[in-house]
C-alpha cells in the first residue's frame, strides 16, 4: 500500500478559539488602573502615654478644621480651598522666622548638612458629618503643599524634580520637609469656625 | 511568456485566513498585558473623588480594598440607602474590619505582611463618620499604610 502523505492539521478553528479567549479576557478584566493618595495612619494610641498633643507649642500647630457644613477654617479663620496650599507652604517654610509660625530644629541631614527643619504639625480635624470629598480635597491640598516644597528644594539643590532623584536624595529631602499631618480623633465641630 | 500564464479559471482567489489566528492571538496578548482582573464585584455604588496628588497603585498583590458606598438598587431594601462597608464580596460592619485585616494578613506571604496597603475606595458623598470609624479600626489592626483611591485630575479642574 502506498503511504498516505501526512495530513496537515486544520488550523481553521484556531481563530475561533483565540477569539473566544480574547472575548473572555475583555469581559473579565478592566482597563483602568486605580490611582490613590498614599498616607500613613498614626499607630494606635498607647494607653500608658499621656496625651502628647498638649506638649506641642501652639505656634507649631496649624489646626485645619472642616465642619459639618464643609466649611474650612485654619487657626479659627475661614479659608477657601484654593488658599490652603499657599498657607501651608508658608507655615512650613517660615522664611522670616516669624514668632507666630513654627520653630525650627537644627538637624543633621545627608547632602544638606545642618539644616533647620520646621517643627510644624498640621492637625486636620473633621466632623462626623463632613463630606468625604471635602476631606480628601483638603488633604490633597496639604499633601500638595509639602510635595511642592520638596520639588522646589530638589530643583534648587540637585537641579532635578523630586521624582527623578535617587532614593537617598529623596530620603534626605523628605527629612527636610516631613509630611507632618496629624489627624485628631473625630469630634463635633460647631458650625461657626473656632476651637 | 509561459511563466505568467494564468492557471485554471479566472476570478479572484479566496483570501487566505491562515494568519487570522496570529492576529487574534496578538490582540489577545495585548489585552492580557494591559488589563487587570476585576478585583471583586462591587455591591456598592462608588463615585471616586478627584485629587491631584495621586500615584498609580503598584504591586497589586499587596493592596487590599475596603469599599464604602451606598448599596446598589437591589440591595437597598435590605441594607438601606446609607453608605455601608463592603469587604471582599460581602457587606460588613465596622467591627468586621479588624478580623478582616487579620484574615487577609494570614493569607499573605510572611515577608509581605508588613508591606500590606489598605486601599480605601470610598464614595465621594460618604460622610467622614464611617470613614473615621474604619480608620480607627485599621489603626487597631495595625494596618497603617493606607491609600485613598481617587481619580487623577489636573490642577485647573480640581477647584
Amino acid at each position: 500500500m502506498a503511504r498516505r502523505p501526512l495530513q496537515e492539521i486544520n488550523a481553521g478553528s484556531m481563530a475561533d478559539i483565540a477569539f473566544l479567549l480574547l472575548i473572555f479576557f475583555l469581559v473579565t478584566t478592566t482597563m483602568s488602573t486605580n490611582t490613590g493618595m498614599q498616607r500613613k495612619l498614626p499607630p494606635p494610641p498607647d494607653p500608658n502615654q499621656k496625651n502628647d498633643e498638649k506638649n506641642v507649642k501652639e505656634r507649631n500647630v496649624m489646626v485645619v478644621l472642616i465642619n459639618k457644613d464643609n466649611n474650612i477654617a485654619i487657626k479659627g479663620r475661614p479659608i477657601q480651598l484654593k488658599d490652603i496650599c499657599e498657607k501651608t507652604k508658608k507655615f512650613f517654610l517660615n522664611p522670616n522666622n516669624d514668632e507666630n509660625l513654627p520653630e525650627k530644629k537644627i538637624k543633621d541631614i545627608p547632602y544638606f548638612g545642618k539644616y533647620p527643619v520646621s517643627k510644624g504639625v498640621v492637625s486636620l480635624q473633621t466632623d462626623r458629618a463632613t463630606n468625604y470629598e471635602k476631606y480628601l480635597q483638603v488633604n490633597n491640598e496639604l499633601v500638595r503643599a509639602v510635595n511642592e516644597l520638596r520639588d522646589e528644594k530638589a530643583k534648587q539643590k540637585f537641579g532635578m524634580p523630586f521624582d527623578e532623584l535617587d532614593q537617598d536624595k529623596q530620603k534626605a529631602i523628605k527629612e527636610v520637609f516631613p509630611l507632618n499631618i496629624s489627624e485628631a480623633e473625630p469630634r463635633r465641630i460647631a458650625a461657626g469656625a473656632g476651637k | 511568456m509561459a511563466k505568467f500564464a494564468r492557471k485554471g479559471k479566472g476570478g479572484t482567489p479566496a483570501i487566505s485566513t491562515a494568519s487570522l489566528p496570529d492576529i487574534v492571538f496578538m490582540l489577545l496578548f495585548f489585552f492580557m498585558t494591559v488589563t487587570t482582573m476585576k478585583e471583586v464585584d462591587l455591591k456598592v455604588k462608588i463615585e471616586k473623588p478627584k485629587a491631584t496628588e495621586v500615584k498609580k497603585i503598584e504591586n497589586k498583590a499587596l493592596v487590599k480594598y475596603i469599599n464604602i458606598g451606598v448599596p446598589i438598587k437591589k440591595y437597598q431594601s435590605k441594607f438601606g440607602k446609607e453608605p455601608i462597608i463592603q469587604l471582599n464580596d460581602a457587606f460588613a460592619k465596622v467591627r468586621d474590619v479588624v478580623p478582616w485585616v487579620d484574615a487577609v494578613r494570614a493569607d499573605m506571604d510572611a515577608e509581605n505582611r508588613s508591606k500590606m496597603t489598605t486601599a480605601l475606595k470610598i464614595d465621594k458623598n460618604a460622610k467622614m463618620g464611617i470613614v473615621t470609624d474604619v480608620k480607627q479600626e485599621l489603626r487597631k489592626a495595625k494596618a497603617l499604610k493606607i491609600t485613598y483611591i481617587a481619580d487623577k485630575t489636573t490642577q485647573e479642574d480640581f477647584y
